[in-house]
């Protein structure tokens, strides 16, 4: 039977748990902070020393640890690539913008267990000689917000925070900064460009790779919420008995955040990859199935942006067969372990860890007219071809789904989403382009219907 | 949000600190499937040495990548997307070591998407650096598609109302889409409406559904002009440029945002709806509102100025100019322009006269001038030639010389407290000495001791530097040259009619001892010359000496006499002028 494992959630939904940081002590709460600001240099084979900052870096490596905003980035090589040698200083950001579609894991952690967090962004600081830090909270928040401030102040006042941070001689300081309502300012470098108190455009990579030109030009790590919690598990376990959860490659737990047309929608934290989807959407411990007589039509698996998964699909995956060979297997879409890998073979993404489950009382015209508008909206318009594309497509669905579509309007949606993804400055381009190009492609009968029967009436009209 | 893939390169891991290249250092790579091989280092846009992009080895290589935000003077900002170009680099192995083709040559991995390994992926060429062993495709059918989807992008919304935009003509849309466009579109939708005619600032107008939001203007008022007045407000397709309150775009640079403007959005209240650009003739020339000298084009049709624009000099003026400077043409054109020489006969007044009769007279007064008896003062905005030949005229007189300073406000980045374009010239023609007007008394004082009995102006109003009505009453003789009446042509014996700059050839040396030339635009008015003709039969007639009567030939011979000019030539001044020792 799949279970649900709570490591980041563990205490979160218990009866009598509060975010108050008397609670959170009282759970063992900053006990993995006093575990490393007590850990000594390791002595290393060649007689150098290994400081413990870095110690607890080599553990996030070796932990596998992958970022669960959504690209799945390994959290380990993201530190390990910021430039320690420019003399400035290092800054490291808390995203928790929060605000992929389908997406609601993030404020679950703020809202219920808000130390947690605190004390995983303070554990990453400290082993990135981090001075300042900032969370950047999505503006929708406003009531997270009140409540990371409060459990700062908590943190302040025990000293888990501030000048010496109980007596080790280390500083730091954390700002909460609320965004003003731009999906964009969830990607790390429009982030970076809104908490400088600029329009939340991305920057251009080159060069501007956070790691070494970040927040004020400095050597910059952003990191989600989840990703920054799990960095206190991995201090607490060890890296080698977190990598054990999960499947290899990949390690821990992460928040699924399930919704749509399943009887039981909600967040459950499960170990990546020993989960199928289909448990997911019809175990009871999970979705608890769609709802009777329905039947599914589709599956958005990884947030909003992530390609849609067609109901009956199945996807060639690398297994290891009774041989212990590796061979390219046939996998039915219910069956696919929800980890990060899996999903990429199967041409999507599980991106922000976000499943919508659409059942076949659906239109699939409707639903992307739906999505395609959300993107127009929050395209930053800084680069031509989102910016411009965006609205084509948004425009050209609305059409779709008011009477005067085309039939020609399905590849004609297909040729403007083609010309955006890849194109463009960030990944946004990605995120507006990848549900037109799954959408039409997996239900081109549905699109072409809807503007063939436009086109039939129009007709009928004239004559 | 969540963040797929990302579209652009991942970091490499920051290696130990490589040794800063040097100069010399070349990287080896291929440009539409030819060898070549380009400085490891570049300028940027503030001239600071940086790793070469694609752009700029593409145009070392002589490819013209097409670009809309990219600006060499400007920041880069990466966002219209028009420099795409395929691209891949060498291929390596897991030893990390390239891998190679059957004939020995290095394979190359074309770019591509990640997730979709079969579609090219382009890379903006201003901002991404070249690699050794890189091979660039400005031309493959990939870059091709790449510029033809950003530029039907760009035109979905535009108005295309070319046949009433200022900028046609000069309009990289237009140009563009001539090259890489396509002649029907495929956009059924409606069109997203912006403000027109939005007032941004006392001189610019802006219409936002034209603009295609590269924020070069933006950029250039922020990091150049150092007012940081625009910016954009909304989102996505409604972005629309902005000043940070409606008219409030004033300082004295907004011009140069109508010039870099790639399309019509910004359009210059004076200009707009004056002429067609194709119709104009531009001409290589200078401002001449303080001594900087930026370097200008007239723009010009059938003897009239239209309009002034900035000319790339990178040891002047950069690619900008003031706005101050820009806009004070219209003088040229005045009604009331001197186009008859004069000559004042006793009872009879002041009488129009043709050249011969006004140049002949002048002449014979000057030969019975007694040495001593005479001054001269020549304006600074004269040219170094003119001066030279008035130098010249004087020395035979054994005269007091001398121009008027002319001293106002300078600023941070191109106008200069001298208002005079050419002091230098004055001080190298030995016009003047190094304190421009400290003559001026002693000729006051000379004519009213009447020892001065003839004075010789040029190009100023003496009667507000000292010298007033009263005392150029007590003098015998008064030769006066200008382009417009005053006080002083008005109590003249003799006016001679003199050009604007843009009527003339001649050189202006600028506050750093630039020596630059200007070419001419237009006919003068009426029967008014270049003073430097007539002055040459003037010092012809009174020292006997003979001149050039080529422009080339004066500056020449000058270059010859005066020290200052030493070894320098016309032909050799090319564009943008020499530098000399002040």
């Amino acid at each position: 039977m799949p279970q649900e494992h709570r490591l980041i959630l563990k205490h979160a939904d218990q009866p009598g748990y509060t975010p108050d940081l008397e609670c959170y002590l009282r759970h063992g709460g900053y006990d993995a902070l006093k575990k490393v600001l007590a850990l000594a240099p390791k002595d290393l084979p060649d007689g150098k020393k290994m400081s413990p900052q870095e110690q607890v870096r080599e553990d996030v490596k070796a932990s596998g640890l992958r970022g669960r905003g959504g690209a799945g980035f390994s959290a380990g090589i993201k530190w390990s690539l910021v430039d320690r040698k420019s003399g400035k200083p290092i800054y490291l950001i808390c995203n928790a913008d929060e605000s992929e579609p389908g997406t609601f894991k993030d404020r679950q952690i703020i809202h219920k267990d808000p130390h947690q967090l605190i004390e995983g962004m303070i554990l990453s600081c400290w082993a990135n000689d981090v001075k300042l830090a900032y969370l950047y909270i999505r503006g929708e928040m406003p009531q997270g917000a009140k409540l990371l401030n409060k459990a700062l102040d908590e943190a302040r006042a025990k000293n888990f925070l501030g000048k010496n941070i109980l007596g080790s001689g280390y500083d730091l300081e954390i700002y909460v900064h609320r965004g003003a309502g731009a999906y964009i300012c969830g990607e790390e470098t429009g982030l970076i460009e809104s908490l400088e108190g600029k329009r939340a455009y991305p920057r251009i990579k080159p060069p501007y790779f956070p790691a070494v030109l970040g927040l004020y030009m400095c050597p910059t790590i952003v990191n989600n919420v989840e990703t920054l919690c799990h960095v206190k598990h991995i201090v607490n376990m060890g890296a080698a008995e977190y990598a054990k959860l999960g499947t290899p490659n990949n390690t821990g737990t992460r928040i699924v955040s399930l919704s749509g047309d399943v009887k039981r929608p909600g967040y459950f934290e499960i170990e990546v990859g020993k989960v199928t989807i289909g448990e997911l959407i019809n175990d009871p411990a999970f979705g608890g199935g769609l709802c009777d007589g329905r039947k599914l039509k589709a599956i958005i698996p990884g947030g909003s942006s992530s390609k849609i998964l067609k109901a009956g699909e199945t996807f060639k995956l690398n297994r290891k067969g009774a041989d212990g060979q590796m061979a390219k297997v046939d996998v039915p879409l219910l069956d696919l372990p929800y980890d990060f890998d899996s999903l990429m073979a199967a041409g999507t993404m599980s991106g922000s860890g976000a499943i919508i489950v659409l059942d076949d009382t659906r239109d699939i015209v409707e639903a992307l007219a739906n999505l395609a508008e959300f993107y127009a909206h929050e395209s930053c318009g800084q680069c031509t071809p989102c910016r411009e594309g965006s609205l084509w497509m948004s425009k050209a669905l609305h059409r779709l789904t008011h009477g005067h579509g085309r039939k020609a309007d399905a590849d004609y949606l297909l040729h403007i989403a083609q010309n955006i993804q890849g194109r463009t400055i960030c990944a946004f381009g990605e995120a507006c382009a990848w549900p037109v190009l799954s959408y039409v492609k997996k239900f081109k009968d549905d699109f072409e219907a809807k503007g063939a029967a436009d086109e039939a009436k129009a007709a009928a009209a004239k004559h | 949000m969540s963040a797929p893939a990302t579209t652009e390169a991942k970091p490499a891991a920051p290696a130990a600190a490589p040794a800063p290249p040097l100069p010399s250092d070349k990287i080896k790579i291929k440009v539409d499937g030819r060898e070549i091989e380009v400085p490891k280092m570049m300028p940027n846009w503030q001239g600071k040495m940086e790793p070469t992009t694609m752009l700029q080895a593409c145009q070392l290589a002589a490819h013209e990548v097409p670009h809309y935000c990219y600006h060499p003077k400007l920041p880069v900002a990466g966002n219209c997307r028009m420099c795409l170009v395929e691209f891949g680099t060498p291929q390596m192995g897991p030893d990390r070591k390239p891998v190679l083709n059957e004939d020995g040559s290095p394979k190359i991995a074309k770019s591509v998407l990640p997730y979709e390994p079969g579609t090219p992926r382009g890379a903006i060429a201003c901002a991404t650096p070249i690699s050794p062993g890189m091979e660039i495709y400005p031309n493959s059918p990939a870059t091709k598609q790449m510029r033809e989807a950003v530029l039907e992008s760009l035109l979905i919304n535009h108005p295309l109302d070319c046949p009433i935009c200022d900028q046609a003509g000069e309009c990289k849309l237009q140009e563009y889409s001539v090259e890489h466009g396509q002649a029907q579109s495929r956009f059924v939708e409606a069109k997203v409406h912006k403000p027109k005619a939005v007032d941004l600032g006392p001189r610019i107008v802006l219409d936002d559904e034209r603009c295609i939001l590269c924020t070069r203007c933006i950029r250039f008022t922020k990091d150049i002009a150092g007012d940081d007045a625009l910016g954009i407000v909304n989102r996505g397709s409604y972005n629309t440029i902005a000043a940070w309150a409606e008219g409030k775009f004033d300082n004295n640079y907004t011009l140069n945002t109508v010039d870099i403007c790639p399309v019509g959005a910004l359009t210059s209240k004076d200009f707009r709806f004056q002429m067609r650009v194709w119709f104009m003739k531009e001409t290589k020339s200078l401002c001449t509102s303080c001594g900087t000298g930026c370097n200008i084009i007239v723009g010009s049709r059938e003897e009239k100025v239209y309009r002034y624009e900035p000319r790339q000099n990178d040891a002047v003026n950069s690619m900008w100019m003031c706005d101050s400077g820009r806009l004070n043409y219209k003088w040229i054109g005045r009604t009331d322009r001197l186009q008859k020489c004069g000559m004042r006969i006793a009872e009879r007044g002041m009488l129009e006269v043709a050249w011969p009769t006004a140049l002949k007279a002048v002449s014979a007064k000057l030969a019975s001038a007694p040495t001593g008896s005479v001054a001269v003062i020549a304006s600074a905005r004269q040219t170094t030639e003119e001066l030279f030949l008035l130098a010249k005229l004087a020395k035979r007189f054994n005269a007091l010389t001398d121009s008027v300073a002319r001293n106002g406000e300078g600023d941070k980045l191109l106008v200069n407290a001298d208002k005079n374009p050419n002091s230098n010239g004055a001080r190298l023609t030995g016009i003047a000495g190094p304190q421009l007007g400290v003559n001026l008394a002693k000729i006051a004082d000379g004519i009213r001791s009447g020892s001065i009995r003839t004075l010789i102006v040029f190009g100023e109003d003496v009667t507000k530097h000292g010298i007033g009505a009263d005392l150029l009453a007590k003098l015998d003789t008064l030769i006066v040259s200008d382009i417009l009446p005053n006080a002083t042509t008005a109590a003249a014996h003799f006016v001679l009619p003199g050009c604007a700059h843009v009527e003339k050839r001649g050189t202006f040396v600028n506050v750093k001892g630039r020596v630059q030339k200007f070419m001419k635009a237009v006919e003068a008015p009426g029967d008014a010359r270049p003073e430097w003709e007539f002055l040459h039969e003037l010092v012809h007639n009174v020292t006997g000496q003979n001149g050039f009567s080529t422009i080339e030939g004066l500056f020449n011979q000058m270059a010859r006499e005066v020290p200052g000019f030493a070894g320098l030539e016309w032909a050799k001044l090319g564009d943008t002028g020499v530098t000399v020792q002040i």
